[in-house]
């Protein structure tokens, strides 16, 4: 079983999705582990399109499945995985989270308290909140 | 630790969201001796570190009402008074403490202001002046956060020496996170990061802060 992160999602899939660093996933898989959508005009998120690059697309694509690791690294985002492959994490990269932070509206996430209830920041939307972090180290 | 603003301000369209960047059973003796009222969240892969580009806590963020941010992230009142510290005898001069003392209050007052006054409180900044005070990560900050998460993810499924390496690199590739690398730091008794390899890495600072001082009128 693979284990993928992205964000706050995690996702199971097949043991035969993973080859070295290549992780190959279908449309409906990349956009449950990822949130992104493969289309014919490339890997999209939103308004934003990544196209698939011509030259390099018999590499990315096998089978109806994308090479979703080396797709994500040419958009210039972090991939990491353990040695054997089975623990990835398609990390968000510096343009894309500073592009988010510079429109200056708070990064909605859930978390946790120590009941296992879940709290999203946008829940307190009508309230100030004062969003403040610690910890016990 | 805000439990007397939350008291004092709950009723005026305000609330405190205090979020461990921690594992939930170091955090837990804490929040139960403390109680608070308000909810306290916790982020074991520091998911609101890679969100918010922090570095270290307390950090605290401003956040209005529609969900715009109007003071990112930065030293919630603490001060590096900790570092004029007497490493034998654990005592801080009375000044350091008085000065410590003051910066909360300052700190903790800018918060009130805020809430009771809004945008014409001197410290919420419009969204030229937030920006400006934004710090984005680059590509070494975004790498360090992949693979500070799967070094967390790793031990949680068991696989201890591939976490430690994945977090290593992490704090390597990312040496202003103070979070990732007492997060992964040997504990003492009391559960602090704050053996000789704490003070080593304080000391390296030089005249860098560990706690940057935010600027608050």
């Amino acid at each position: 079983m693979i284990t993928l992160l992205h964000e706050q999602r995690e996702s199971q899939w097949p043991d035969d999705c993973a080859d070295g660093d290549a992780l190959w996933l279908d449309a409906a898989a990349i956009e449950q582990a990822t949130g992104w959508a493969w289309k014919p005009e490339g890997l999209c998120h939103g308004d934003v399109c990544v196209p698939l690059p011509p030259a390099h697309k018999s590499e990315l694509v096998r089978n109806g499945r994308l090479n979703i690791a080396a797709m994500w690294r040419r958009t210039g985002q972090p991939v990491v995985h353990d040695a054997a492959s089975r623990h990835w994490v398609l990390g968000t990269g510096a343009a894309q989270r500073g592009a988010a932070m510079a429109t200056l509206q708070a990064p909605d996430f859930a978390l946790p308290d120590l009941d296992g209830r879940e709290h999203r920041l946008s829940q307190y939307r009508g309230r100030k909140v004062f969003l403040a972090t610690w910890a016990s180290w | 630790m805000w439990q007397s603003l939350f008291d004092e301000l709950k009723d005026h369209h305000f609330t405190v969201l205090a979020v461990a960047l921690d594992h939930a059973d170091a955090a837990r003796p804490w929040i139960e001796a403390a109680k608070p009222a308000y909810p306290c969240l916790i982020d074991r892969e520091h998911h609101l570190a890679d969100l918010y580009n922090l570095v270290n806590v307390p950090q605290a963020m401003w956040i209005d009402e529609q969900g715009r941010v109007v003071r990112p992230p930065e030293t919630a009142g603490s001060t590096d008074g900790f570092r004029a510290m007497d490493r034998k005898t654990f005592t801080v001069p009375d000044a350091v403490i008085a000065e410590r003392n003051q910066v909360k209050t300052q700190y903790i007052g800018a918060v009130r202001d805020w809430v009771l006054r809004g945008a014409s409180s001197a410290n919420a900044l419009d969204e030229a002046q937030a920006a400006a005070k934004l710090k984005e990560p680059d590509d070494k900050v975004a790498e360090a956060h992949a693979r500070f998460r799967l070094g967390q993810h790793l031990l949680r499924v068991g696989q201890a020496d591939e976490a430690r390496a994945q977090i290593a690199e992490a704090t390597q590739l990312h040496p202003d996170s103070w979070a990732m690398w007492r997060q992964a730091a040997d504990k003492d008794a009391r559960g602090l990061a704050s053996g000789p390899a704490f003070w080593a890495r304080v000391d390296a600072l030089g005249s860098k802060p560990y706690y940057p001082r935010p600027d608050i009128a």
